[in-house]
């Protein structure tokens, strides 16, 4: 039926768009991140001035002059919410690429080993389910010392599980289906079977819940930041600078925009996210998360 | 991370399907038991390992970069803390004394960590009740609009509202709540759990409304609840829309089953049908997203706590962990884990207790 549809869809149609780039949704989504990568990749020639200047009066309300006012040490805080892109966003892509590759990897070889080896890892990925993430994030950042890295990299350490349990799941279902079978009966070495066969075709809800994730990464790596424990001053971060307007909260604008940029980059990750976790057949995705 | 809304709710028929003998269910609770009891000494595991990992920098930090380097008193300073025992013998007598209700002493308060947190959980568990009970009443509410009217306008705002309020930093929600509802409108007041000079009612449950109440205090139950009111509402934001997205999802799994179909083909008035047939079913998934509900509230009240100058566990675990407190550390860790392992469990066995297909798995 559904063969027969498509033949007969007119032929003007030449390019095939995937169901997920016609909700708006998702649209959305992307063109809010790509406008921010610009942003951050172009941030020198956006920014009218540099994010560490302190030449202005401090705390003038925005003007045309100062699009989102100064702080209360006079920086631009246009500018700095500009060059605060660089400080999360390339630092929480790598943060959620490493902790996918950690979580995906530890999960698949429970799935494809099985046995004792999947007992042992499942239960230590247990284990650190058993800790809320603010609070395990918040003693691994503070044990490595206070910095955006440190920070970064406490987060992997709460994020990797979740890749974990979804990967071994996903291994598990794809490890019995017939073309697994027939590459181990071929003779090709469970290493080989591994990475050719079985973790490519579980790649696609791993990156939807990556989409997601990113969009947490970054509200914790800020939580973090406007706790202290990431991004130190003078550092433009979006984190630290909302924990700057909450001290001078009379001056409004001085958080509120840092927050806004924060909210809109997470915003489009969620978007994202949700409409992708819609177009990649959900039911897989909630019998792994059953599993 | 937990924190993802990533979870999706269960899909029973994909479970065996067996009807449970008598002590189907009992046996099913003692093998989660054990699982829980297995978890908890795992956590007390963890907290230790993370506790021993800190000293590295404490040499450093307590004794200052010229000590530091010299070996000697170095190895004085790990003698004095007994940082020079095997460690499987460390992590014995650190058993021993958790067993006996010993958590240590807090280097930041000089207090007992017992006492402290027992000074410091019933203002987080105020804040974080107040806060649940309020998200679950208008999300679940919102979350079963969303679903009946699926794909119609008010779905579609409700959808992108929840994804809003799940990407707002709560921290970012404080701010600007302090500075509209305290500094300008002046309608809230702004910080602590009560005025400044105001005595807290005389403690029986440790919550400031409560207490206040017992005490026949209205005046100071109104400013308890007024001083509530702004850092609940800040805190049940991400729960709400949490909340509203499992509701919804979980309200659409049921709305197409034939029982419901044929309760309103036998004409039964559409809100018995929503309330009696349709919210009954979908309640042991949305029952499941309270152990994520709980780690979330956490999350913000960390962050809410230290805008509103909540005197609460977070600010405990943030303290610590800024000054590498370890005994205080180790303490609010071992038992937030055991809270949230206990939630969790809690929701397991209810949910056995309410569809008796998953106590197989």
């Amino acid at each position: 039926m559904t063969d027969l549809a498509v033949e007969t869809r007119p032929a003007r149609r030449r390019v095939h768009i995937p169901a997920a780039w016609r909700q708006p949704l998702a649209i959305t989504g992307v063109v809010i991140a790509i406008a921010w990568v610009l942003i951050a990749v172009f941030a020198p020639l956006i920014a009218p001035h540099g994010s560490l200047e302190q030449t202005f009066t401090p705390a003038q309300s925005p003007s045309w002059s100062h699009l989102f006012g100064t702080d209360e040490l006079g920086r631009d805080v246009f500018s700095r919410v500009i060059f605060g892109s660089r400080a999360s966003l390339p630092i929480a892509l790598l943060l959620v690429a490493l902790a996918m590759t950690i979580g995906s990897v530890v999960g698949a070889v429970a799935g494809y080993f099985r046995g004792l080896v999947d007992g042992t890892l499942m239960r230590l990925t247990d284990l650190f389910f058993a800790f809320p993430p603010i609070i395990l994030a918040m003693v691994v950042a503070a044990v490595l010392g206070r910095g955006l890295f440190n920070a970064a990299l406490a987060i992997v350490v709460v994020a990797w599980p979740s890749y974990a349990r979804v990967s071994r799941g996903l291994v598990l279902s794809v490890g019995q289906s017939e073309y697994v079978q027939s590459a181990r009966l071929l003779g090709s070495s469970s290493r080989r079977t591994l990475f050719r066969d079985v973790l490519p075709n579980v790649a696609g809800p791993i990156f939807v819940l990556a989409t997601l994730d990113l969009a947490n990464a970054i509200l914790l790596l800020a939580g973090l930041s406007f706790l202290g424990l990431g991004a130190q001053p003078p550092q433009a971060e979006w984190g630290s600078m909302v924990a700057d307007g909450t001290q001078y909260f009379q001056w409004w604008w001085i958080g509120t925009f840092p927050g806004l940029a924060i909210f809109t980059v997470v915003l489009a990750f969620n978007f994202l996210g949700d409409s992708l976790r819609d177009v990649f057949d959900p039911q897989t995705a909630r019998r792994v998360e059953e599993s | 991370m937990a924190t993802a809304p990533t979870a999706i709710s269960e899909a029973p028929e994909l479970r065996v399907r067996r009807f449970g003998r008598a002590h189907g269910l009992a046996r099913f609770v003692l093998r989660r038991l054990a699982a829980l009891v297995l978890l908890m000494i795992g956590i007390t595991a963890v907290a230790f390992i993370l506790t021993q990992l800190v000293p590295s920098n404490a040499v450093a930090t307590n004794l200052g970069e010229q000590a530091a380097g010299d070996p000697a008193a170095v190895a004085a300073f790990r003698h004095h803390y007994g940082l020079d025992k095997p460690f499987p013998t460390r992590y014995l007598l650190y058993l021993d004394h958790l067993v006996h209700g010993d958590l240590g002493q807090s280097s930041l308060t000089h207090e007992a960590v017992t006492h402290d947190l027992g000074q410091f959980i019933p203002a987080t568990a105020e804040l974080a009740l107040y806060s649940v009970l309020f998200a679950a009443l208008v999300g679940v509410t919102l979350g079963v609009i969303s679903a009946l009217r699926r794909n119609r306008p008010i779905d579609h705002a409700l959808r992108v509202t929840s994804l809003a309020g799940i990407s707002m930093p709560t921290f970012w929600i404080a701010l600007i709540a302090l500075y509209v509802g305290f500094y300008r409108l002046n309608w809230f007041p702004g910080a602590g759990r009560l005025d400044p000079g105001a005595l807290p009612p005389p403690s029986v449950t440790g919550f400031y409304t409560v207490d206040a109440l017992i005490d026949g205090n209205f005046a100071l139950f109104w400013q308890a609840l007024h001083h509530i009111v702004l850092p609940a509402l800040v805190l049940a934001a991400f729960s709400v829309s949490l909340l509203m997205r499992f509701t919804r999802s979980a309200v659409l799994e049921v709305v197409g089953n034939d029982y419901v179909r044929s309760a309103r083909a036998k004409g039964i008035p559409e809100n018995v049908v929503v309330r009696r047939y349709i919210l009954r079913g979908a309640l042991p998934s949305i029952v499941t997203v309270l152990g994520l509900v709980f780690a979330n509230v956490l999350t913000g009240a960390v962050l809410v706590e230290k805008i509103f100058s909540w005197p609460g566990v977070g600010q405990y675990a943030y303290e610590a962990a800024l000054n590498l407190d370890v005994p205080a550390i180790a303490g609010v860790s071992i038992f937030v884990a055991i809270v949230y392992v206990s939630i969790n469990f809690i929701v397991d066995v209810l949910y056995g207790v309410i569809d008796p297909r998953i106590r197989i798995t």
